[in-house]
């Protein structure tokens, strides 16, 4: 059957939305249409796609106002008689059709401290590790950085604090950095202050879109509020710091 | 007046899966300025779809394995026409190649003794694929990104490299364009790496994506540089079938190495019926010794379905052609059927195979754990590539390196499951530290100006015909003629019809025709990678008419046994002075006494 696709075509935030019309198949994906659509009718339509089997993490875009990756949603999940409408993600700025500049992310994770492992304290001069202690960090380590968390993120999406808060993706990135069983970095303080943990007010919209399932808000944010309230509220941290702050002193 | 940017970098690496990745580290380590250009965007390369783990003979589940293990399973899959030397360094370096992806963060399954964890896959004799879940690429491919942009290279998302440019016979530039504006950038440089993957989309079923169009291999071969092995191509044996629109997407032989078997519609477990002379005594006699294989019992040997990619793919042609097929046309891979073996099956199906049961229950509505999927060949993986010294990774033309798929050598005919993310890290890292020692040597040259601005007004031309022939479509009708004429099973009067439908394509490319603006426009960018696929496209054909036997990879319903005469050689394609392709046999390289005779100990 015959159906419907409302794709946002424009640049630089200006725009308009088209339809298309497409033949639908069994097993269909959005992406499919998508690309049906510019092999037939529209060649230089505008799409990010990479491996199309949700491990990349590129078609991100919003599918009837969902932040949604395009090669995971099926059209059989759809009601195709309305028009499906295909739009470029939000909480970025516009490049072309379905395409937004991104690059932010990537400024935004060269911030934050890398990993820094300890001395090897095996015998063969390498770690030994407990499967239970990968455990946890592996669930953050499944993120395929499709960056819908922070598309849906309100304080990126409609408070647009893209300077003061880092999103969901790079508060499980941290997460999964000061709970790696080897690290030995500290980033409590950036993440209080340089990287705004405290605008996140827990909502848990994160967590509703993101593909893999990651548990943003329970695993990731929550911990990390607390291992961070802990360390800055801490009365004999406060005490040490005046101490060493008195020594240190003129 | 076509006009460009220029960038100056000590060393240029192409393509940012895991091969450039660990080059471009290990040049920025030796002290160079390096640029690192992604035709993705950072991350996305396909490094991040490899599923089922990284091979080394950590020994850590079995401490049988070794060095010399590892490199005598890689030549027995690649049935010996490998560069030895290669296989060599690969199997001597993987281990401590894994061992620095952990120190730099990746975290791997491990063993009840802490160690990093070990699993079974095809041709291997041993369980030595270390592996997170079934999503080991991902692991490597973030660690490698995270570790490398804090190393200072500098990242070019976006950007598609069109030609190299020479200068006094030595590699001196690439020009590109970015994807976002349609700019043209020349990148001026003392030695490239090219590590820009597979040639996957010359064909019509294929596990790869858009991005693989052979660019680095048609860019060394019209740098002059020499390509081999090109007929040899992996179609994986387990790909989607169904629905359509996800045909060709991977299903990790780790689902087998899991205790998966493949079945026919009869019900049969058909890989019983055929097991090759050379893996006869390394092969399980009952499905209850398979069992006891894949769960760890030492005195087991291997079921069948953990024979090598080529041979499995050739079975599963064989039941669907003789009626034995699936109702999409495939045959079953069945890893449910475990639940009458272990307790607690389907949770521990969904812990092995996480993103495979998400895959198939997302895109097929299929619960793995209690029903069996349909499977079939998919194009995933070319053995062929760029001809490089096995210890350099240089080509044919100085300054020029290659890695990863894009190179040839290490895999022979035929790659084992697990030795490419290998392959990524040990000659990553070689042909880094190697290009950083040349780039050190050498004075900066410039690449002629005249030429570049002809290959800027070459990639523009198809706007001059906005009602031209429509790429999609050209590159569609390839595709399709490349996987019915020169697919899994091949012979020569298909091949040669092959070649003729080539010319007409070639002919159709040359009259393309793009509308719109040069930003994103992904129409312009399928014109501009046609030319890629046309050229990789011939080597393949070219390549496969003169291999007149079956080996791995190439098998020909004319010639369907191996010939020993041709199990010494590789065929070398290389641009003649004519401008025409040319292929000679060379023999094959890095034979020594001392391997030889490691194959006759493991035989």
């Amino acid at each position: 059957m015959e159906a419907t696709f409302r794709i946002w075509r424009g640049a630089l935030g200006s725009g308009t939305f088209a339809d298309y019309r497409t033949e639908t198949s069994d097993g269909m994906v959005v992406l499919d249409a998508v690309h049906d659509i510019q092999a037939t009718q529209a060649p230089d339509l505008a799409v990010r796609w990479n491996c199309k089997a949700g491990k990349c993490g590129s078609c991100s875009a919003e599918v009837n106002g969902r932040p949604r990756l395009m090669c995971m949603t099926r059209l059989s999940d759809l009601d195709l008689s309305k028009p499906v409408t295909i739009e470029p993600m939000q909480a970025f700025p516009h490049s072309r059709d379905l395409v937004t500049d991104v690059s932010w992310n990537f400024r935004v994770k060269h911030q934050i401290k890398p990993f820094t492992p300890r001395t090897p304290d095996a015998a063969d001069g390498t770690w030994r590790m407990q499967q239970e202690d990968v455990d946890r960090v592996q669930e953050f380590r499944k993120c395929i950085e499709c960056f819908l968390c922070q598309d849906v993120c309100h304080v990126l999406r409609d408070h647009h604090l893209h300077e003061e808060f880092v999103g969901p993706r790079y508060l499980v990135y941290t997460s999964a950095l000061e709970m790696h069983p080897l690290d030995t970095q500290e980033r409590r303080d950036e993440l209080r202050k340089a990287h705004g943990i405290g605008y996140c007010n827990i909502t848990k919209c994160c967590t509703t879109v993101c593909p893999e399932g990651i548990q943003i808000t329970d695993n990731a944010i929550i911990p990390m509020k607390e291992r961070v309230m802990d360390h800055a509220f801490d009365p004999i941290v406060k005490l040490v710091g005046l101490m060493t702050g008195k020594v240190a002193g003129p | 007046m076509p006009t460009w940017d220029t960038i100056d970098h000590d060393v240029l690496v192409i393509g940012a899966g895991g091969a450039g990745l660990r080059a471009a580290i290990e040049a920025a380590s030796h002290g160079v300025s390096v640029g690192l250009v992604c035709k993705s965007l950072l991350g996305k390369a396909h490094t991040v779809m490899a599923e089922g783990g990284v091979a080394a003979s950590l020994g850590n589940v079995d401490d049988r394995d070794s060095w010399q293990v590892h490199v005598t399973d890689t030549l027995r899959g690649g049935q010996y026409v490998n560069n030895w030397r290669m296989a060599e360094l690969h199997a001597k370096e993987a281990p401590d190649r894994v061992r620095e992806l952990e120190a730099w963060g990746a975290l791997f399954d491990r063993t009840s003794d802490g160690k990093i964890l070990q699993r079974n896959f095809g041709g291997h004799r041993y369980p030595r694929l270390a592996h997170v879940g079934d999503r080991t690429g991902l692991e490597m491919i973030r660690t490698l990104q995270d570790h490398g942009v804090h190393q200072g290279m500098d990242v070019h998302m976006e950007v598609t490299v069109v030609s190299l440019h020479k200068r006094d016979g030595r590699v001196c530039g690439a020009l590109a364009y970015d994807r976002e504006r349609g700019r043209f950038r020349l990148f001026r440089a003392k030695a490239i790496v090219l590590a820009t993957g597979g040639i996957g989309r010359a064909f019509a079923v294929t596990s790869n994506s858009w991005e693989y169009t052979g660019d680095g291999h048609a860019l060394a071969y019209h740098a002059g540089a020499a390509l081999q092995d090109m007929e040899f191509i992996q179609f994986h044996p387990t790909g989607m079938v169904w629905p359509p629109s996800v045909r060709g997407i991977l299903v990790t032989e780790g689902v087998r190495g899991e205790g998966g078997i493949l079945l026919n519609s009869e019900g049969r477990r058909f890989m019983f019926d055929d097991i090759p002379e050379a893996y006869r005594t390394q092969t399980a006699d009952t499905p209850d010794e398979g069992w006891r294989y894949v769960t760890g019992d030492k005195e087991a040997r291997r079921p069948p379905e953990l024979l090598t990619r080529d041979h499995v793919a050739r079975c599963i042609v064989r039941e669907v052609r003789e009626g034995r097929g699936s109702p999409h046309g495939g045959v079953f891979l069945d890893i449910a059927w475990i639940k009458t073996h272990l307790p607690k099956a389907a949770e521990h199906i969904r812990r092995k195979l996480p993103s495979m049961y998400h895959q198939f229950k997302a895109l097929a509505d299929i619960d793995i754990t209690t029903t069996p999927m349909e499977v079939g060949p998919t194009t995933h993986y070319v053995m062929g590539g760029i001809r490089v010294d096995g210890d350099t990774q240089m080509s044919s033309v100085p300054g020029l390196f290659a890695a990863g798929e894009v190179a040839a050598g290490l895999h022979g005919s035929n790659r084992l499951g697990g030795n490419s993310l290998s392959d990524l890290i040990v000659f990553g890292k070689r042909a880094g530290e190697h290009a950083a020692s040349f780039a050190k040597e050498s004075a900066a040259l410039e690449p002629d100006a005249g030429e570049v601005g002809e290959a800027v007004r070459e990639c523009l031309a198809p706007f001059d015909r906005p009602s031209g022939e429509n790429p999609y479509a050209i590159q569609n009708d390839l595709q399709r003629m490349m996987q019915n004429q020169v697919g899994i099973v091949r012979q020569e009067g298909e091949m040669l019809q092959a070649a003729e439908a080539l010319r007409e394509l070639e002919a159709r490319a040359r009259r393309v025709g793009v509308t719109g603006h040069r930003e994103y426009n992904p129409g312009w960018h399928t014109a501009i990678d046609l030319a890629h696929l046309l050229t990789v496209s011939e080597a393949v054909i070219r390549s496969a008419l003169e291999r007149k036997e079956s080996r791995g990879g190439h098998f020909r319903d004319d010639y369907p046994e191996k010939d020993p005469a041709s199990g010494t050689i590789n065929f070398v394609v290389q641009k003649g002075p004519d401008g025409e392709m040319h292929v000679r046999p060379e023999p094959v390289v890095g034979v020594t006494d001392e391997l030889r005779r490691l194959v006759e100990t493991f035989k």
